[in-house]
């Protein structure tokens, strides 16, 4: 990894201080911390995290569930595998500190089909806690016990969304449901269930050790924190990046070694591609979506065949459950298709554009509603090169 | 009473219960939105996104029939941003749906087509499907159209929540997306049931019932065939809903009437075959109750099930193979007629059963299943030639020029003409214990059964199952053994509410002697061959005439009926007796839930 700017994930860690730390809060006070520092789910919707657990911690039931989600499925993102690989227990310690908070005994990682072979270290990094008494029944002497166990995934792009991700754990399709109600109200076997992203729970034990407003020092003012890119593609240092959320386009290929670049797709196949013209755009909540994926076209990238990559992957992973998502893809691609062929006229081009933002608007669930975006912008910023072939 | 939310949707302010769905407001607000997943009897999927609306304070629009009201809120269901959503939304429909309208059966009563009309669609946005891409795949009973299939999932949510059968499921993702049975075998080679509920539900003409009008013409039209057709309870009570009837309009005598100008050499009653079931059902169930509360037969079954639904007789046939004892051995009155009539009418008449063609004009789509089983051909032929539904007849009846509403009333003909209100009620849901019940009292005790005006309401309804109890005091005679014991009863509609019982059956908890089961929610009357659409008002409309009907009958209990008499003295002797045994009990499958040689 490039990167010598650890700024808080690769930081000083030391396995249970933040759990203890936690328990001695209480889990109201573990609440108030994590909603005072901003942190913003990092798996790609932003989601405020202290808010997603007061409403789970509100609620009451028998049976509360944490779920890690792992199934890293973005295109052009690697992040959390990196995360998963090398701090394990920063977080497992993240999930248990979120039982803390929202009253659950049980947590779950639920890990990307095509991550199967983290899984025996995985089940170390569980072990090797259990045995220090970081994990398991009463933890630290105490009447709080938590335990994880490991799901896996089978190679669904969408069951990264949280209800696909509930329905496949409960031994259906994996398939996003309707929301309200929503997981914090019932979830995981219809009980109260946080679904966090693994960098968001990697960010948990600095916030409660550390304090909120020393988090609140990095980012922006909307964006807290740092956030890890997964940064590939046309540059001269690809890899695992922590930088501060509100860093323009600019200052993040300077950084990777990227300059000169083409376009630049932030947030992976279901981000935005930002041509030259928006390189001193801020990635952050209010700025460009900081999604984890960075991928780096060059002047000799042909767009258009970008675009059809990131078609074919969506029609191929679409659940199919939805009309405009299931079919709305499909459309799109094959007006790729027409558009490779020169068949494709500027009236058709405005028809699938209008069909973009019907599925934005109508999509079931957060595939259908983000898998126009980069046809709408790689549209945007290269018709002529893709109209005029 | 629940919490009242205050909802503004567009010009209308209302209060509704807190959990009541935008849909359900609009609906009761007098506002229509347009839906295409939804169905009032299934689960809420919020898929085709057809029905979607502004919800103020929410970034995207929203599905209508799957926003539960939890606050207040602002809704807007017309604007421009709706109406271009819904309408791409349909766009992107009808591109992938094989819209031969003119070739479908579903023509002039397709969802989509409507909805395409509504929207005023008068071209294909995207390049639209002109070639069919899939098979038909067809049963005896069912036939799957996937080219028309639009995913709406309506069959899945039927097939699995609504009935648990489960012999349709969601393959592949994406845009490859189809609606299969296991491995893709062929319906007839998976655990369909052949209830027809999927039909019945299904926007398009994606699914279907296997028509037999070809060859039901070629017959009539053959002079040297004897065409019969005996019709069941459920259709004179829903065919009126294709001639543009109210539903709820009982045609029994106009039907007749256009039966005959269609061709048909006689029209019978099935309600008389249902008088004869009870009769042999009665007596199976005393007699079985005998054997086990006087010898202490162990081997003997009880609670005796009902098995005049062939859907319900499959459903167990594949799902409790080891449970096949418990059905009652006796046929349907479909075929207890059909082998009746090809044997005592054919004697009686000095017609040849050869040229003797009989048609069964039922409700339900596994009678044709039914009809074709092997096993029934106890009259020495096929007993029952044709298993036709309502709707298939309607067309007939259409294709003939035949103007129902037109018809005058005539009556059916005679011998194995007449049917008591008892076989008539055999329709609905609980009919058949409620006939069973009117008659069993009566012959045990000599005294009507403690209702009054014979209407066994505890077993009426719509409620999935029901249960009754009936002590028997002063019992006659040779009935002493039942003196004081009180007989138990229940009735299940649908074959997921059949399963709670079955499962009670298996755990050693299911505490009845008799019990009636139907495969379809509602009875026969909401049967997979009845009209197109259903709804629980719908169903219960049909039940309201087909309860009405029997209250104008002179004769209301099976064993009171003349000519139910008149065929045991002339022919069959006493029920349960030798030919009865021969013609009217059958046997069973044991098919279980995987796939084998006469699956």
């Amino acid at each position: 990894m490039k990167n010598e700017k650890k700024k808080i994930l690769f930081g000083e860690f030391v396995t249970g201080a933040a759990l203890t730390r936690a328990l001695e809060m209480g889990p109201e006070a573990v609440v108030t911390e994590v909603k005072a520092s901003n942190l913003r789910g990092r798996g790609g919707a932003g989601f405020p995290t202290g808010l997603k657990w007061e409403l789970t911690a509100k609620q009451e039931s028998d049976e509360k569930f944490v779920i890690c989600n792992a199934d890293e499925g973005e295109p052009g993102t690697f992040k959390d595998r990196l995360l998963l690989m090398e701090q394990p227990e920063k977080v497992l310690e993240g999930m248990a500190i979120a039982g803390v908070a929202i009253g659950a005994k049980q947590g779950f990682i639920y890990l990307r089909g095509e991550y199967v072979y983290l899984k025996k270290e995985l089940e170390e990094a569980i072990s090797s806690m259990e045995d220090r008494g970081f994990l398991g029944s009463r933890i630290n002497g105490g009447d709080f016990s938590f335990s994880v166990e490991i799901r896996l995934g089978a190679g669904a792009y969408v069951c990264g969304e949280e209800f696909a991700l509930i329905s496949s754990m409960n031994g259906y399709r994996g398939e996003p449901r309707n929301k309200p109600p929503y997981p914090s109200e019932a979830g995981y076997r219809d009980k109260p269930t946080v679904v966090n992203n693994v960098e968001t729970l990697c960010y948990i034990p600095y916030i409660v050790t550390k304090g909120a407003q020393w988090f609140k020092e990095h980012g922006t003012r909307a964006s807290t924190g740092t956030k890890l890119f997964s940064v590939s593609g046309d540059v001269k240092h690809p890899g695992v990046y922590e930088l501060e959320l509100g860093i323009t386009v600019n200052q993040l290929l300077a950084e990777v070694g990227g300059e000169g670049a083409k376009s630049v797709q932030v947030g992976g196949a279901s981000g935005l591609n930002v041509a030259e013209k928006d390189f001193d755009q801020p990635i952050c909540f209010e700025g460009l979506p900081p999604g984890g994926s960075i991928i780096v076209f060059g002047h000799q990238r042909d767009m258009l065949h970008v675009l059809k990559n990131f078609m074919e992957f969506f029609v191929e992973e679409s659940c199919g459950q939805c009309t405009p998502c299931r079919e709305g893809n499909y459309r799109l691609l094959e007006g790729v298709r027409m558009l490779e062929k020169g068949e494709c006229s500027v009236r058709y081009l405005k028809e699938l554009e209008a069909l973009c933002d019907v599925m934005k608007d109508s999509s079931k669930c957060g595939l259908g509603q983000t898998s126009p975006n980069a046809f709408l912008s790689i549209v945007e910023n290269f018709k002529t090169e893709i109209l005029y072939r | 009473m629940s919490e009242m939310i205050s909802v503004r949707i567009d010009d209308i302010s209302c209060e509704v219960e807190k959990g009541t769905t935008i849909l359900q407001a609009c609906k009761s607000a007098g506002l229509r939105i347009p839906t295409l997943c939804y169905h009032p009897d299934l689960e809420v999927a919020g898929i085709c996104r057809i029905c979607v609306v502004e919800v103020e304070g929410m970034s995207g629009l929203q599905a209508a029939c799957a926003f539960p009201i939890r606050q207040p809120i602002t809704v807007r269901t017309n604007s421009p941003r709706i109406r271009r959503a819904r309408r791409v939304n349909l766009d992107l429909i009808l591109s992938e749906h094989y819209g031969d309208c003119y070739t479908c059966v579903r023509n002039g009563s397709c969802e989509l087509q409507a909805l395409a009309r509504e929207y005023g669609v008068d071209r294909y946005r995207y390049p639209s499907t002109t070639a069919p891409k899939f098979r038909i795949d067809r049963s005896t009973a069912i036939v799957r159209d996937q080219n028309k299939c639009i995913s709406c999932k309506r069959c899945i949510r039927t097939c699995i929540d609504l009935q648990q059968v489960s012999a349709l499921e969601t393959a592949n993702r994406g845009h490859d997306v189809l609606i299969q049975t296991a491995f893709d075998k062929p319906i007839s080679e998976v655990v369909c049931i052949n209830c027809g509920q999927c039909i019945n539900r299904c926007p398009t003409g994606a699914l279907r019932s296997n028509m037999p009008n070809e060859l039901l013409w070629h017959v009539i039209d053959d002079p040297e065939k004897h065409v019969i057709i005996q019709t069941a309870p459920s259709p004179r009570a829903a065919i009126g809903e294709e001639f543009g009837y109210e539903p709820g309009t009982s045609v029994t005598g106009k039907l007749n009437a256009a039966l005959r100008r269609l061709g048909f050499d006689n029209v019978f009653d099935t309600n008389f075959a249902a008088d004869l079931t009870i009769m042999e059902e009665g007596t199976e169930l005393l007699t079985r109750l005998k054997k086990v509360l006087v010898d202490g037969d162990s081997s003997v079954r009880v609670p005796m099930f009902t098995s005049c639904s062939p859907g319900w007789v499959k459903y167990v046939e594949h799902y409790y193979p080891e449970y096949l004892d418990y059905l009652s051995t006796c046929k349907s009155p479909q075929q207890m007629f059909g082998a009746l009539l090809k044997t005592y009418y054919a004697k009686k008449t000095g017609i040849d059963p050869e040229k003797m063609v009989v048609v069964a004009l039922m409700p339900c789509v596994a009678k044709k299943f039914e009809c074709n089983r092997p096993e029934m051909s106890d009259s020495g032929y096929k007993d029952v030639d044709f298993g036709l539904t309502t709707r298939e007849m309607a067309v007939m009846i259409k294709e003939a020029g035949i103007h129902l509403k037109d018809m005058p009333d005539e009556d059916f003909d005679h011998p194995l003409g007449l049917g008591s209100g008892a076989g008539l009620i055999f329709g609905a849901t609980g009919g058949v214990m409620e006939a069973a019940i009117r008659s069993v009292y009566e012959i045990v005790t000599g005294r009507p059964v403690p209702f009054k005006g014979l209407d066994v309401t505890p077993v009426r309804g719509m409620e999935g199952i029901r249960d009754a109890a009936l002590t028997i005091e002063n019992p006659l005679p040779e009935y002493q053994w039942l003196d004081g014991v009180t007989l138990k009863v229940a009735v299940a509609h649908g074959t997921a509410n059949a399963k709670i019982l079955m499962e009670k059956l298996k755990e050693g908890r299911l505490d009845y002697h008799f019990i009636e089961v139907m495969a379809c929610p509602g009875g026969c009357l909401g049967g997979g061959g009845q009209p197109i659409p259903t709804s629980p008002e719908i169903r219960a409309a049909r039940a309201r005439a087909i309860y009405s009907e029997d209250h104008e009958l002179t004769v209301r209990k099976s064993h009171e009926n003349p000519e139910i008499n008149q065929l045991y003295a002339e022919f069959l002797g006493k029920p349960l007796g030798q030919l009865s045994h021969k013609l009217l009990h059958t046997r069973y499958t044991p098919r279980g839930r995987f796939f084998t040689e006469g699956f």
